[in-house]
């Protein structure tokens, strides 16, 4: 049991946490506009090839963070042009939009780096790491959220941010309104396209920040196919939550530390394959119990 | 006035020439970005994508056609019922493995080898594919998800079992033992093409006669159309619920028993998986909206792009990826025709809440 919970996992699961918790703020900000973006994957993915691009060339954290926005902003003005302006159904622009970040991180990344599989290199500047002098002498908080890069400390305030922005802050209650009838925001003035313009953009945000966590935050090096499914745990969970970020937080809190355990055991002998199995049927054993439980209370059986 | 009303008439082809123009100068950046010469690409794309030496390269086309056309098909058949099953991957790759090994267990029989192995890939993507329908149906999980998560599973499980229990050491990679000759698919003579094109073509027709000339195709189109409907009059929904996706898995179960009989000979490990052959195949289904009709010719379409691609990368060094860029922006624009699927998936509470 020691070989598993030693403070190499206790500083795992913030590191895990963090990309998944970013992108599913991004998609639950989306949920609550009405706005069924399932490419979450894709954004991540983009986000996390551009900060490698960004850090590798500019030498500099910052810049790398900054790139990794604009690639997830790229993909939402994508989006948008394609739902908001086309009126394109967003479950096959989600489709596409996934397989399009697949295909450019991987074909960049081949006629940039001229590298195929992984590129790593030294000249990849990380995020800087925060160390926390007040929570030093708490043992488990030190070993838990301590030595962290800005980002997770970014997105733990913005789990609390959104909560309030969307409960209390004008522009929240629009972006609910948006989600549950777009005409009464139409007839008090306000354009609703343009409300949900400004959520997908927020969402690019969001997700080129989390690509930013998932390849320069601890290893700098980016990977073909790094997000590998995170996008569509994030999805799973705002669906769970229904794009309310508190419940979203602690959810992903646990998928995380599956996440890390699942890192862990692979030191006891088991496969690597099974390990990296745990955190998917974590993620569907969760899915089918909520999923079971709305359909006992509301009874809403579909067929 | 005038002007605006003219421009109501052009609008349709003012909108296929900016796709087209969008598409040209997003080859046009990507060639530049990989210091490509651009003539000796084009030269590439055609000639490896229509051509070669005795057409050698025109029949990989047909191979990959086959495979896309086949998981468009899968598609198509769930989406026609409003069934958002894109959990093709899963089925595809559990039918190829289920086949790998019952075609190394059969490999003395010869024809009929061919044909339990084929089965067998196909019970087995068809049962994955129930497992989702189960989900959905049973215990509320949204189908697009349920399928989605399905596709995890069954890349890991199949990805262990032939790297560790039924790995062939000697060859240093994670694959399957490579089956014997007599279990291959036949190759047309004189070509490298195997007969899995006429599977496929066999299963086309298949389909085009339950979709169109039974009652479960009937019943199945109605449920896509308007699943209200066909609770109100009595259907048994949860059964053609059941059947679809059978039937959908089924046929994702024979391309990939046709990867692994007709192509690699072998299960290796993501062979099914980098390709994006289940994601291509949910492409081409859309690109075509729905009509399986068009599907060879959206497979064909998606095929030359793959292996020109493929022969670009050989010529002029241009990553093969490209192809994946182009049919992501293709159905971007191709989208817009297709309002009609949110209403589908959000009448099955896909939309959730």
């Amino acid at each position: 049991m020691t070989e598993i919970f030693d403070p190499e996992f206790f500083s795992s699961i913030a590191r895990l946490t963090t990309p998944i918790l970013l992108a599913a703020l991004g998609g639950s900000i989306c949920h609550r506009a009405g706005i069924f973006n399932i490419g979450l994957e894709g954004f991540i993915l983009l986000g996390a090839f551009m900060a490698v691009l960004g850090s590798f060339f500019a030498n500099s954290a910052f810049v790398g963070a900054l790139t990794a926005v604009f690639g997830g902003l790229f993909l939402s003005i994508i989006f948008a042009e394609f739902h908001l302006r086309r009126k394109g159904d967003p479950i096959v622009i989600s489709i596409a939009i996934n397989i399009l970040a697949l295909g450019l991180s991987t074909y960049l990344l081949r006629s940039i780096f001229k590298v195929s599989g992984v590129f790593s290199h030294p000249e990849i500047e990380k995020i800087p790491h925060i160390q926390l002098p007040i929570i030093e002498n708490v043992k488990i908080l030190d070993l838990l959220i301590n030595d962290q890069s800005i980002l997770f400390y970014l997105s733990i305030v913005i789990v609390f941010i959104l909560h309030y922005f969307l409960k209390y802050h004008k522009f929240g209650l629009w972006i609910r309104v948006v989600g549950e009838n777009p005409e009464v925001l139409k007839s008090s003035g306000i354009n609703p396209v343009r409300i949900k313009f400004l959520v997908l953009l927020l969402c690019g945000l969001l997700c080129g920040l989390a690509g930013a966590q998932l390849s320069i935050s601890n290893v700098g090096l980016f990977v073909e196919n790094m997000s590998a499914g995170r996008g569509w745990i994030a999805v799973v969970a705002v669906l769970l939550c229904g794009g309310r970020p508190i419940p979203l937080f602690l959810l992903i809190i646990l998928f995380g530390l599956v996440d890390s355990l699942s890192l862990r055991i692979q030191g006891l002998g088991l496969p690597q394959q099974i390990t990296e199995l745990l955190p998917y049927i974590v993620c569907l054993a969760v899915l089918i119990i909520v999923s079971y439980k709305k359909l006992r209370t509301f009874s809403r059986i579909i067929y | 006035m005038k002007s605006k009303e003219i421009l109501k008439i052009l609008h349709p082809t003012i909108e296929i020439f900016y796709a087209f123009f969008s598409i040209f100068i997003l080859i046009f950046l990507l060639l530049y970005l990989s210091d490509a010469n651009f003539s000796l690409a084009f030269k590439g794309f055609v000639n490896s994508s229509i051509g070669g030496r005795n057409n050698a390269y025109l029949f990989s086309t047909f191979s990959k056609m086959a495979l896309i056309s086949g998981m468009a098909i899968a598609a198509l058949v769930a989406f026609r019922g409003g069934l958002f099953n894109i959990g093709g991957e899963g089925q595809l790759v559990v039918g190829g493995f289920a086949c790998a090994f019952t075609g190394l267990l059969v490999s003395d029989f010869g024809f009929i080898g061919i044909l339990i192995s084929i089965v067998s890939g196909m019970l087995a993507g068809a049962t994955w594919a129930l497992l989702s329908g189960f989900l959905t149906v049973y215990m509320g999980v949204p189908l697009l998800v349920g399928s989605l998560l399905l596709n995890y599973p069954a890349r890991f499980i199949t990805s262990y079992l032939v790297s560790h229990p039924f790995r062939d050491v000697q060859s240093g990679l994670p694959q399957t033992f490579l089956l014997s000759k007599n279990i291959w698919l036949p190759y047309f003579p004189n070509t490298r093409l195997d007969l899995g094109i006429l599977i496929i073509f066999f299963v086309y027709v298949i389909c085009l006669i339950i979709f169109y000339n039974t009652k479960h195709g009937y019943h199945s189109k109605n449920m896509g159309h308007s699943l209200s409907y066909v609770k109100l009059s009595g259907l048994p929904t949860k059964k053609i619920v059941f059947n679809t996706l059978a039937l959908s898995g089924a046929i994702a179960g024979i391309v990939g028993s046709i990867a692994v009989l007709g192509i690699h000979h072998r299960f290796t490990d993501g062979m099914l998986v980098q390709p994006l052959y289940a994601w291509t195949g949910i492409i081409a289904a859309l690109l075509v909206n729905l009509n399986l009709w068009f599907v060879p010719l959206a497979g064909f379409f998606f095929a030359a792009i793959y292996t020109g691609a493929a022969g670009m990368e050989r010529i002029a060094q241009v990553p093969k990826e490209i192809a994946t860029v182009i049919q992501a922006v293709i159905i971007l624009f191709v989208v817009g025709k297709l309002g009609s699927l949110t209403n589908l998936s959000s009448s099955k509470g896909d939309k959730d809440d």
